[in-house]
């Protein structure tokens, strides 16, 4: 059987940065061909690839559909062939009723006017094909999150679609919906209807994929056919993370010292749905010197954590007690939690931690005013004496401190957030992602910054996706999964395979909990 | 690796290690002419105002053939213009925070109308009225901040509601008529001129004329101290050449002013209140934390509160001061027209938002200067009065008016996106 889709040898670059680098991979038809990575790996880069979100010409390799080799110059173009994704997030308009949304960019009728009667009646009819009774003039907004699952792949059956992709379709849905969900896939396949299914679950893709594409640093490590016979977990987490760890993280002998911050008993629930708890009873402590990892896949709730403890920069119904030094401090507000110690880089350096048309001095001094003024009044020389410091110490690199933050680098940003948080002299640093959209020459960088921190008498805690960084800088590694830390390593005990599988096994049933969502983050600080 | 930063050009957007500063020869401080040519063009947004405010009052002043600088017409049209300059100061700080204010016409009117009820019908004295009016502005600063600031009901919603409710009750308060007048205390405050010590020099107020050296005198050495305080710790400044321009410029022309002034009837009180809280508000947005929260708040509401300020506060406390400069800007005006007047304050709100964004504030928040908004002011009065002595209709007036805000942006924008 021909296959129905091949990629051959598609290699993307970001300027100096390989997002992928020969990667091949078919799918035949009525085959449901499941795509596994770490974060990063390069999964959805594909998928843009796939879709024409990246144009012909902006990658190396040849895309064949229906044995034909295809350019495509925008999603209109791949659409046009059937080939759909539905993205994580999902692409509905929340108050446009659900028929609205199915035709949204192809409404019947004729010029320009359209047909409600044609459209009401179409829409019932996909919605039946995909489970849905609703009246097709419900509003979106009023639809729970699988059902507006359910309203994306009933929108991609009304444009023919002969390839489904579904980017982590289960993320946000609980165990009943998801499997209702991948049998309406098995249901579809059935039917004819080949599918690509992105996923971190592998009990999901194990039970639904006939084959099963890994994906690391943006190559094709294998691909493993379980139609005759079940995928092994171990092998594809083999698959996913094997690779060389040497040379890309600075040697570092760690002086830990007594414990610095404990927190126990700490739960957090869902700003937007009260009845979601986020974080459920976890404890938590850092020492002296020590640099703690915590690793987690995506909306495990580590950033929702360090937030919450941040000044509650994010939940509801926020309990727990923090301790530094063996007393019990007040984290309550941003101000009184940086009073206590504590410093809180942002995973996104660009809408939560820099002002990015501000200078550089001025960021660096935003978060410690006082340390910089008298009476109120700032200081401007002794303003300047400590971002010149800084940007020497740290190795910011511009040609001087009053030039705009947003001009500068990710690397160059992510040490002047650095800058700022130093310079309110924290106990306890927590870095969230630190090296996201960050170069690999300047990451080092930031690892040995983080050492150094850790050397000079402060705890840190370093949140990242990125499960090697951890094994690299990491003197500890906790692993969080729905809200609950699953498992801990010494630096000498962990590796990539137990970390994977403390997170595999102790994913329950329910799957909830998608990533903190931007929206999330406005509530919880109130714009 | 996160996908949403890697979109197609991500990379090569905005100075990805392009730091300017080890770059092209002809740029190191060493040499002064490319230092020169650097500094002007970091610089160009100043210069710029300020040298398009001295064109276009010597457009007028050639144009009305010499009219516009006369000293009574100089005179009147610091009297015309020192109530938008007032409330353009406020306004400048709820623009720089995210915000903005419709309802300062309105507020302004109102509290004049405070004034005229309780100066001519319950004969308080100058001093209670003034307070109370002061205190009243504040309340309503207060009452609009809050929905703002801790309920996250657009500023643009609040303070259009505002208008409509402060415009209806000043209609209400003075029953429809016009009431004045008021007491010759009271008018001082627009129409008076600072009392004469000295004996006359000829037909000049010496007084006035000697505190207007005094004042140009001051400024050129507080920029003279600034320089070499910045000097002694190696801190870029000005090129001599274009320092001592500079100054010379902003001197002659205080003096140059302060001379014409003189000859009529002397500095008028409300340029001396206009020149103070000129100075207080340039000092505390530019050199206190409270001014520099400000910015961050309007610049990034997120990374500034994940920075512990604490921005409902902020936001709050800038409608708040926003309030009592539109109640002074009222009082001001109704002294100035010795009664208060249901139509009073009608579209200030409109001359004093257009003086910000004139001055360089941006309307996403967090840039703008208090020097840019009074620039602004002026450059919209000598406008007025410019093309009121040459005969312009107000219909063209508001015409030419709006395609010079409107430009006066552009140009703005053009350069920050060429920048």
């Amino acid at each position: 059987m021909n296959p129905i889709l091949e990629m051959q040898a598609i290699a993307k670059r970001f300027g100096p940065v390989t997002a992928l680098s020969d990667v091949s991979f078919s799918v035949e038809p009525g085959e449901i061909h499941a795509l596994c990575g770490e974060n990063g790996a390069g999964k959805s880069t594909l998928m843009k690839i796939l879709s024409g979100v990246y144009p012909a010409g902006s990658y190396d390799g040849q895309i064949v559909f229906d044995g034909e080799a295809r350019r495509f110059a925008d999603i209109n173009s791949s659409e046009a062939l059937g080939i759909i994704i539905i993205h994580q997030e999902l692409a509905l308009i929340p108050l446009l009723s659900v028929q609205e949304n199915i035709f949204i960019t192809h409404p019947p009728g004729r010029y320009g006017v359209i047909d409600r009667d044609t459209a009401r009646t179409r829409a019932r009819d996909l919605m039946r094909q995909v489970g849905l009774t609703e009246d097709p003039e419900t509003l979106v907004t009023h639809l729970g999150v699988a059902k507006q699952q359910l309203v994306e792949i009933a929108k991609a059956l009304s444009k023919k679609v002969r390839l489904l992709i579904l980017d982590e379709p289960t993320a946000s849905l609980n165990e009943r919906d998801s499997a209702a969900l991948l049998d309406l896939l098995l249901a579809f396949k059935a039917e004819g209807l080949s599918s690509i299914l992105i996923s971190h679950k592998l009990n999901e893709i194990s039970r639904v994929a006939d084959r099963i594409t890994v994906l690391r640093d943006g190559r094709s490590v294998g691909t493993i056919d379980c139609r005759n016979g079940p995928a092994d977990e171990d092998q594809i987490i083999r698959l996913m993370v094997n690779r060389d760890l040497e040379h890309r993280y600075p040697a570092h002998t760690p002086q830990i010292g007594e414990k610095l911050m404990t927190v126990e008993d700490w739960s957090v629930w869902h700003p937007l749905h009260p009845d979601r708890q986020v974080i459920r009873h976890v404890d938590f402590h850092v020492s002296a010197g020590e640099i703690v990892g915590i690793a987690g896949l995506m909306g495990a709730g580590r950033t929702e954590f360090a937030m919450s403890l941040f000044g509650r920069s994010y939940g509801t119904r926020i309990s727990g007690r923090v301790t530094m030094h063996d007393k019990p401090v007040d984290v309550s507000t941003v101000s009184r939690a940086i009073r206590a110690g504590l410093a809180y880089v942002t995973e996104d350096r660009k809408e939560l931690g820099l002002h990015l048309n501000n200078e550089i001095r001025h960021n660096i001094s935003l978060a410690e005013l006082r340390g910089i003024a008298k009476n109120g009044v700032i200081d401007e020389i002794a303003e300047l004496r400590i971002a010149q410091d800084y940007r020497d110490r740290m190795r910011i690199r511009s040609p001087d401190v009053q030039q705009a933050a947003g001009r500068l680098s990710g690397g160059n940003q992510q040490k002047v957030v650095l800058s700022k948080w130093l310079f309110t002299n924290p106990d306890v640093l927590i870095l969230d992602e630190p090296t996201r959209g960050i170069d690999v020459g300047a990451k080092y960088e930031i690892y040995a910054l983080i050492q150094q921190m850790a050397d000079s008498g402060r705890g840190c805690v370093v949140i990242s996706s990125e499960m090697p960084e951890l094994l690299g800088i990491c003197d500890r590694i906790c692993v969080m999964n729905e809200g609950r830390f699953v498992g801990e390593f010494t630096r000498e005990d962990a590796t990539q395979e137990k970390i994977m599988r403390a997170i595999i096994r102790s994913t329950s049933a329910p799957l909830p909990i998608s990533s903190i969502p931007s929206e999330a983050t406005n509530l919880a600080l109130g714009v | 690796m996160s996908e949403h930063v890697l979109t197609p050009g991500g990379y090569t957007a905005p100075g990805k290690d392009k730091p300017s500063g080890n770059a092209p020869s002809g740029q190191t401080p060493g040499s002064s002419h490319g230092a020169m040519r650097r500094f002007i063009r970091n610089n160009l947004r100043d210069y710029g105002m300020f040298i398009s405010l001295v064109a276009i009052g010597l457009f007028f002043e050639i144009m009305t053939n010499g009219t516009l600088l006369r000293p009574l017409n100089l005179t009147n049209l610091v009297l015309q213009n020192s109530y938008i300059v007032v409330m353009a100061l406020g306004m400048l700080l709820v623009i720089v925070a995210g915000h903005i204010d419709l309802s300062v016409g309105s507020v302004a009117g109102f509290t004049g109308a405070v004034a005229a009820v309780l100066m001519v019908q319950l004969h308080c004295n100058f001093l209670v009225t003034t307070l109370t009016c002061l205190a009243t502005g504040a309340l309503i600063g207060a009452a609009q901040g809050y929905w703002i600031a801790y309920f996250k009901i657009p500023s643009f919603i609040v303070t259009l509601a505002g208008m409509l409710v402060f415009k209806g009750l000043a209609l209400a308060l003075l029953g429809g008529q016009s009431l004045g007048p008021f007491s010759t205390v009271f008018q001082k405050l627009s129409s008076g001129f600072i009392p004469e010590f000295l004996p006359k020099l000829g037909h000049y107020n010496l007084t006035s004329l000697l505190l207007g050296i005094a004042v140009g005198g001051a400024m050129v050495m507080a920029s003279l101290r600034s320089r070499t305080r910045y000097q002694r710790n190696d801190i870029e400044v000005e090129p001599m050449p274009l320092f001592i321009g500079k100054n010379i410029a902003v001197f002659g022309i205080i003096v140059y002013l302060a001379t014409l002034i003189a000859s009529y009837r002397g500095l008028p009180n409300v340029l001396i209140i206009m020149a103070l809280l000129i100075g207080i508000y340039s000092f505390v947005t530019s050199r206190t934390t409270i001014g520099r929260q400000i910015y961050a708040v309007g610049g990034n509401v997120r990374a500034a509160k994940l920075s512990g300020i604490r921005t409902e506060r902020l936001t709050f406390l800038t409608f708040v001061n926003m309030g009592v400069l539109a109640a002074l800007g009222g009082l001001i005006f109704a002294a100035r027209l010795n009664t208060a007047t249901p139509k009073a304050g009608l579209g200030f709100e409109l001359d004093v938002i257009a003086a910000c964004f004139i001055g360089g504030a941006s309307a996403y928040g967090g840039v703008g200067r208090v020097g840019g908004a009074v620039i602004g002011a002026l450059i919209m009065g000598l406008m007025n009065n410019g093309m009121s002595i040459l005969g312009i209709g107000i219909d063209y007036q508001q015409v030419l008016k709006g395609l010079v805000l409107l430009g006066a942006v552009c140009v703005d924008v053009y350069n920050q996106r060429r920048a």
